[in-house]
């Protein structure tokens, strides 16, 4: 029971010798046994090249470009995905109507939508927030009507009892905050697609900047060590951005749930 | 406020192989301002719902109920609820579980919170209110549904086996509660219960039913004073009647 000792916060020292280790391990074979900076550029190349692009490239602008993207899809998707799941979700009819149409849509990968998004939409920051958008709508639609489904039938006849009778009533103040947890998780699932959506939408250069356009045009430029600083770009920010909707949401939309998990 | 009149109600479920089964076939009661009945039989006699066609919340095959003259064909601020299972929202602390009727009728904030106040107050759980569900006991949960039932004032309270989730301790004291708070607000009361000794201790009236289809089988008057004490002879002689009934309702659909 010694790791119960230092329950709630662990221990950063386990992080620092954990990243420490790697990056060791990573600078050895990239030195001793690789030695070639196009196929593995090592830490320190790496480095330097995040030094080189903050002085003199364009990451900031890249970083904003990707979120407004990402800002785009996601938004774009909780505006009609979450009305249209409450809507499968509550009323039996629309399930029936739009079930077939979801489920023919749904397989199809968002990057196959990349072409008609530029057809659409052009080589704009829309058209990488639509494959964006389709990446992420389906999570959010399918998690918020699961929420609607699994609504315990007795907050809602305990709401008719309390004079709360109209559909339009009971959705707004039973079944969607009785839903939310659901609804969160299909949100945090959605913003881990779109932030994989975004590479590939910002690859077909749909704009001049963007962390995914980048990869792409330093690949062409035969600049690894480069690609990898926006590699690693990604993924702490798209960790940050989960970390930012996670604690986010528990903290203030859920604190209510504390006590039902366990 | 607060009479009932159940006449000839009958209810008919369709199974899933087609089958037509009577869950209540035809009950006629008449329930007095202010009265408490208990509704005790084995399961499957349809006491929780008759509870729930009373509640507006099912509806009956035939047959009507009037709660103080007017048609019940759908739930009713009038009518108040407590359900056996817990039905506090939890994304409410209690002060905004108990507003909620008051909120749903467009009473400002300040009016319902106060009123919500009076209620928490009479259930004794001026402390919490600031707390949420997860963070209160069983007891304490089913005071706080009582509690909002009450604060939209409905003339008929029903209560379907509220305590029966509760350790026998906790029932017996939530037991004088209600009864308390029955005659401080005075309203009816309908009580439906798996347990005479319950029904014997709270009630006035006691109603037998008896199982498929589910029908009454009897009316049981309680003339013992309150506050009733369970180890008085009268007391246990009343229980044993009434579990006589029961029993021989119980012996008949198993043969």
């Amino acid at each position: 029971m010694g790791s119960n000792t230092s329950s709630g916060k662990r221990s950063p020292v386990w992080l620092v010798i954990s990243l420490t280790a790697a990056i060791i391990f990573w600078q050895i074979i990239a030195d001793y046994v690789v030695r070639n900076k196009f196929i593995l550029p090592s830490f320190t190349d790496t480095l330097e090249a995040l030094f080189d692009l903050w002085a003199g490239g364009t990451i900031l602008i890249d970083i904003w470009t990707s979120l407004m993207h990402f800002a785009i899809g996601l938004l774009l998707a909780l505006a009609i995905g979450v009305p249209i799941g409450i809507c499968i979700g509550w009323f039996e009819r629309v399930n029936r109507l739009l079930d077939p149409l979801i489920e023919i849509i749904r397989p199809i990968p968002p990057l196959a939508w990349i072409p008609f998004a530029i057809v659409w939409f052009g080589l704009t920051d829309f058209s990488a927030g639509f494959v964006i958008f389709i990446g992420s709508v389906f999570p959010i639609l399918i998690n918020t009507y699961e929420g609607f489904r699994s609504v315990p039938r007795v907050f809602v006849e305990a709401g008719r009892m309390l004079g709360c009778t109209s559909s339009l009533c009971l959705i707004r103040y039973i079944a969607l905050p009785a839903a939310l947890p659901h609804l969160a998780a299909g949100f945090r699932i959605a913003s881990g697609v779109a932030w994989m959506c975004l590479v590939a939408a910002e690859m077909f250069g749909v704009s001049r900047f963007g962390l995914g356009q980048k990869i792409w045009w330093y690949y062409n430029l035969h600049q690894m060590d480069s690609v990898l600083v926006y590699m690693l770009l990604l993924g702490f920010i798209g960790l940050f951005i989960d970390y930012l909707f996670r604690y986010g949401i528990d903290h203030s939309l859920l604190r209510w749930r504390v006590g039902e998990v366990n | 406020m607060g009479s009932v009149e159940i006449s000839d109600i009958t209810r008919e479920f369709t199974r899933d192989d087609g089958l037509t089964v009577m869950a209540i076939g035809g009950v006629s009661l008449s329930i007095a301002d202010d009265e408490f009945v208990s509704f005790v039989g084995p399961s499957g006699c349809g006491k929780t719902t008759l509870l729930r066609i009373i509640a507006g919340l099912d509806q009956a095959t035939s047959g009507t109920v009037l709660v103080d003259g007017n048609t019940i064909s759908g739930p009713s601020p009038k009518v108040g609820m407590v359900f056996q299972e817990y039905s506090l929202f939890p994304w409410r602390n209690i002060l905004d579980n108990v507003a909620f009727g008051p909120e749903m009728r467009g009473i400002s904030k300040e009016e319902r919170y106060a009123l919500a106040r009076r209620y928490i107050s009479l259930v004794g759980l001026d402390q919490f209110e600031k707390s949420y569900p997860y963070e209160l006991s069983g007891g304490m949960r089913q005071r706080v549904a009582i509690a909002r039932a009450l604060a939209n004032d409905p003339d008929l309270l029903l209560m379907d086996e509220p305590f029966g989730a509760l350790d026998a301790q906790t029932r017996n004291k939530m037991q004088s509660e209600l009864l308390e708070i029955w005659d401080r607000s005075k309203k009816t009361i309908l009580f439906v219960t798996h347990s005479v000794d319950e029904a014997v201790f709270l009630s006035d009236r006691i109603v037998v039913m008896s199982p498929r289809p589910g029908r009454i089988r009897a009316v049981v008057d309680v003339p013992i004073q309150r506050p009733r004490d369970r180890t008085a002879s009268e007391f246990g002689k009343l229980r044993r009647d009434v579990l006589g009934l029961i029993e021989e309702q119980s012996r008949q659909a198993n043969d």
